[in-house]
C-alpha cells in the first residue's frame, strides 16, 4: 500500500534513499541540497538505516570516499550542488571510468561568479561529458521515482555507471509537494542490495586505477562509451518494472500534446512544467503547440526526440545555462547533433532562460510558443539564439 | 621490536616493478607489506610509488590495490572503511579490514593535506604513510611544503641571488598529533625493524594513524643510488631526521642520537644541496644547521628527552 507524503523536492530524494538499502552517504552540505543531507542524517541519528553516513570535509573528498566505498562493492549514494559538482569534478570521471555505480542527488544550482544560490542548470551541464547517466526531473514525485530507479539502473551488470538525478534548485528542492512513496517493503523488494561484479575483496587481491598510456587507456574509454551506448535496455527494463510496481511510466522523454503539434518546447527540468500548462491553456484556444521533456539526458535520447518531432514545423530549445562562445546552448547542440545525424532539418532556435534563478513566467513561455508558431508558419527565425528574461 | 627471522618470507610488493634503482619508496612499500596482520587493502595517491607499481596490464601489489586520484588517498581510504563497516552492519560482510594509505610528500603535505585532516578528524580505522622524499619527485623534481630549506628542485633551483628552497619543511606529525589522533611517528628505512615495529603498532590503533617514513631518492636527491639507506642513515644521524612517536598524546623518542653528526655529513653526499658549498651560500648551510639544532631540542623536550 502506497501513500502520500509532503515532501520538499530534497525531502523525497533523502526519503528514497532512507528506503534503498544504501551502505554508505559520503556528502557535504551545500545549499540548496543541504535539506537530502540534515534529512537522511536524521534517519541516520535515529537508527532508521544501516547507512555509514561519512561527513566529508569537501565535497573532492565526498565523491572521493564515495569511489572508495563503490569499489568494496557496496551501495553509495551522495548528493550536491553547483560548486560542489564543480569541485567534483575530477572525481566524476574517475567514478565513471573505474565503473562506480554511484547515485547522486544533483540539485542544480548555477555557477560563481558571481555567487548565487539560485537555480539554473550551469553546474550539470559544465560536467555533462563526466560520463555518468543523467536524468532531469520536473517535481518531487519524479525525484523520489528516478532516485529508487537510479539504484537499479547502475548496478546492472551490463551497465555499472554511475547516475546523476538532476532536480531545480529551490524550484522543487525547497518546494512542499504531495510525493507518492512506496512502503518500505515494496521498495526494498524492488531495490534489494547491490550484486557487485568486481570488487576489491582483500581475499582476492585486484589492482584498481592503474596506469593505462597510449597502448590501453583508448580501450578503456571506450569501453566506457560502449557501457553508456548498452544502458538504454536497461533503462527501459527497470521503467518498465517500475511502471508496473507503481502505475507510474517513466522512459527517456515525456511528451505533451506531441502527436499533431506544429510547434514545441523542450526544455530540462521544472520548466517543463511550466511549458506543458501553458500549452493546455493555447491549446484551449486551438494552438497546436506541445512540450517535450528529456528524462534521461546522457545517454541522449536521440531515438525518442527524433520520433517526438516526427511531425513537427518549429521547435524552440530551452536551454537555463549557457556555453559561452559557443553557437548555442548544450541542450540545444545535442538536438541540433541528434536531428543532424538523422539528416532531419527542422526549424529550431534555442533560448536561454533562467539563469542565476532568474524567473520564467508562463507569459515567457507563451511569448516562445507565439514565436516557434510564427516560425512553423512562415519558416523564417528571426533570432537562432535569444536570451529571454535578461534585461539588455 | 621485530626480528629479521619473525618476517614473512613472501613479499606482497613484488619484484618488477619499475621504481627506480635505490629508491626508498619501494623499500618502504616491501618493509609495510611484511608488516601485515590481515586482510589488508592498499590505497595509493598518485606518484612515484603509484605510477612505478601498477603500469597496466601488470601490478607489482599482491594484495588489493587503489588508486583513484592525487590529493585524496585519505579520502578513499575513509570510504572504504565506511563501506565495510556498513555491510558488516548488514551482516554482508564479516572481517576485519587493514586499510593502508600511502602518499607522497606532495600528496601529503601539499594536495592532500585537507583530505588527510578530515579522514583524521572523522577517526577512520586506516594507517596513512607518508613516504617523504621531500619534492614532487615523480613530476620531475619540484618543490613541495617538504623540500627542505636551501634544497635546489626545479622549482626552486640553485639561482645566484636565491639558493634553493628559501622556506623550512613543514612539522607534518605536528600537525597530524593535534587532531588527537591515538598513533603518529616518524622513522627512516634506515632503521627497518623499528618501521616495521611501527606499521604494526599503527595497525592495531582503533582509528586513525599516521607514519611520517624518510623515503631517500638518488634521481631528486642526486645521490648514487647504492647510497639510499646510508642516506637515510645520515638523516638521522646528523638529528636531521628525529625519530620519535607520539602515542595517545605522548612523544617518545625512538633513536636517540647521542653524538649527532654534523648536518654537513647529510648535506655534502647529496647533489641538491651542493650550491650550498659555495663560500657566499655558507649561511644557509648554517640555517639549516640551526633549524635542526632547535627542531631536535623541540622534539626531545616534548619526548622528555631534554
Amino acid at each position: 500500500m502506497s501513500k502520500v507524503l509532503g515532501l520538499t523536492g530534497d525531502g523525497a530524494v533523502a526519503y528514497a534513499v532512507k528506503q534503498c538499502n544504501v551502505d554508505v552517504v559520503a556528502a557535504y552540505p551545500i545549499t540548496p541540497q543541504t535539506l537530502i543531507v540534515e534529512e537522511f542524517s536524521e534517519y541516520v541519528h535515529n537508527g532508521e538505516v544501516h547507512t555509514e553516513f561519512v561527513c566529508v570535509e569537501s565535497e573532492h573528498s565526498a565523491m572521493s570516499a564515495c569511489i572508495g566505498a563503490s569499489l568494496t562493492g557496496a551501495r553509495v549514494f551522495t548528493a550536491t550542488a553547483s560548486q560542489g559538482l564543480a569541485l567534483m569534478h575530477e572525481m566524476l570521471y574517475i567514478a565513471s571510468t573505474l565503473r562506480c555505480p554511484i547515485v547522486m542527488g544533483v540539485v542544480n544550482r548555477t555557477l560563481s561568479a558571481p555567487i548565487n544560490i539560485h537555480c539554473d542548470h550551469s553546474d550539470m551541464m559544465g560536467s555533462r561529458d563526466c560520463g555518468w547517466i543523467q536524468v532531469f526531473v520536473e517535481n518531487a514525485q519524479e525525484a523520489y521515482d528516478w532516485v529508487i530507479q537510479a539504484f537499479r539502473i547502475a548496478e546492472d551488470p551490463d551497465v555499472l555507471l554511475p547516475v546523476a538525478v538532476n532536480l531545480d534548485g529551490f524550484i522543487l528542492s525547497h518546494s512542499l509537494e504531495g510525493v507518492r512513496v512506496l512502503d518500505d517493503e515494496e521498495a526494498e523488494k524492488f531495490v534489494s542490495t547491490r550484486k557487485p561484479v568486481l570488487t576489491i575483496d582483500p581475499d582476492k587481491p585486484i589492482t584498481v586505477g592503474a596506469i593505462c598510456f597510449t597502448d590501453f587507456y583508448f580501450e578503456t574509454k571506450r569501453q566506457h562509451v560502449d557501457a553508456m551506448d548498452n544502458s538504454p535496455k536497461t533503462i527501459s527494463k527497470v521503467n518498465d518494472e517500475f511502471a508496473e510496481l507503481t502505475g507510474r511510466r517513466y522512459g527517456f522523454i515525456d511528451t505533451y500534446e506531441m502527436e499533431d503539434a506544429e510547434a514545441a518546447i523542450i526544455c530540462l527540468g521544472s520548466t517543463a512544467g511550466t511549458a506543458m500548462a501553458v500549452a493546455k491553456s493555447m491549446r484551449a484556444k486551438g494552438k497546436k503547440v506541445g512540450v517535450i521533456k528529456p528524462w534521461v539526458y546522457r545517454p541522449f535520447p536521440t531515438e525518442q526526440i527524433i520520433k517526438a518531432v516526427e511531425n513537427l514545423k518549429a521547435l524552440a530549445v530551452l536551454d537555463r545555462a549557457c556555453s559561452v562562445g559557443a553557437p548555442y546552448g548544450p541542450l540545444c547542440s545535442d538536438v541540433i547533433a541528434a536531428l543532424y545525424r538523422e539528416g532531419i532539418k527542422l526549424n529550431l532556435f534555442n533560448v536561454i532562460y533562467g539563469l542565476g534563478g532568474r524567473d520564467i513566467r508562463p507569459t515567457d513561455i507563451e511569448a516562445i510558443f507565439n514565436e516557434a508558431l510564427e516560425v512553423a508558419k512562415t519558416g523564417v527565425i528571426k533570432e537562432p539564439l535569444k536570451f529571454v528574461g535578461v534585461r539588455e | 621490536m621485530v626480528r629479521l627471522k619473525d618476517l614473512p618470507a613472501e613479499d606482497l610488493f613484488t619484484s618488477g616493478h619499475r621504481l627506480c634503482a635505490g629508491c626508498g619508496a619501494g623499500i618502504i612499500a616491501r618493509m609495510t607489506m611484511k608488516a601485515l596482520r590481515g586482510p589488508t587493502i592498499v590505497v595509493n595517491a598518485t606518484g612515484c610509488l603509484e605510477v612505478a607499481s601498477t603500469i597496466y596490464p601488470y601490478t607489482a601489489w599482491k594484495v588489493s590495490w587503489v588508486h583513484v586520484a592525487f590529493e585524496n588517498a585519505a579520502s578513499v581510504a575513509a570510504g572504504i572503511e565506511a563501506a565495510y563497516k556498513a555491510m558488516m552492519r548488514r551482516n554482508a560482510w564479516d572481517k576485519k579490514v587493514d586499510i593502508i594509505a600511502f602518499g607522497g610528500d606532495g600528496g601529503t603535505f601539499d594536495i592532500g593535506l585537507q583530505a588527510l585532516s578530515g579522514a583524521l578528524e572523522r577517526g577512520h580505522d586506516f594507517l596513512y604513510i607518508c613516504y617523504d622524499n621531500e619534492a614532487y619527485m615523480n613530476t620531475g623534481i619540484q618543490r613541495s611544503g617538504a623540500t627542505p630549506h636551501g634544497a635546489a628542485t626545479t622549482t626552486s633551483p640553485a639561482g645566484t641571488k636565491i639558493p634553493g628552497k628559501p622556506e623550512f619543511k613543514k612539522d607534518l606529525i605536528g600537525i597530524c598529533a593535534a587532531h588527537g589522533i591515538e598513533y603518529a611517528a616518524t622513522a627512516s628505512p634506515a632503521y627497518w625493524n623499528d618501521y616495521i615495529t611501527k606499521v604494526r603498532k599503527a595497525l592495531e590503533v582503533d582509528g586513525p594513524a599516521v607514519i611520517h617514513v624518510f623515503s631517500p631518492c638518488p634521481v631528486g636527491m642526486r645521490f648514487d643510488s647504492a647510497k639510499s639507506i646510508e642516506v637515510a642513515r645520515l638523516a638521522v644521524q646528523t638529528r636531521y631526521w628525529p625519530v620519535y612517536e607520539v602515542e595517545k598524546g605522548k612523544y617518545k623518542l625512538n633513536i636517540k642520537v647521542p653524538k649527532p653528526k654534523p648536518v654537513t655529513e647529510f648535506l655534502k653526499v647529496q647533489g641538491r644541496f651542493r650550491h650550498l658549498f659555495q663560500p657566499q651560500f655558507k649561511h644557509v648551510i648554517d640555517e639549516i644547521q640551526q633549524y635542526v639544532d632547535e627542531n631536535w631540542k623541540r622534539i626531545t623536550e616534548l619526548c622528555g628527552e631534554a
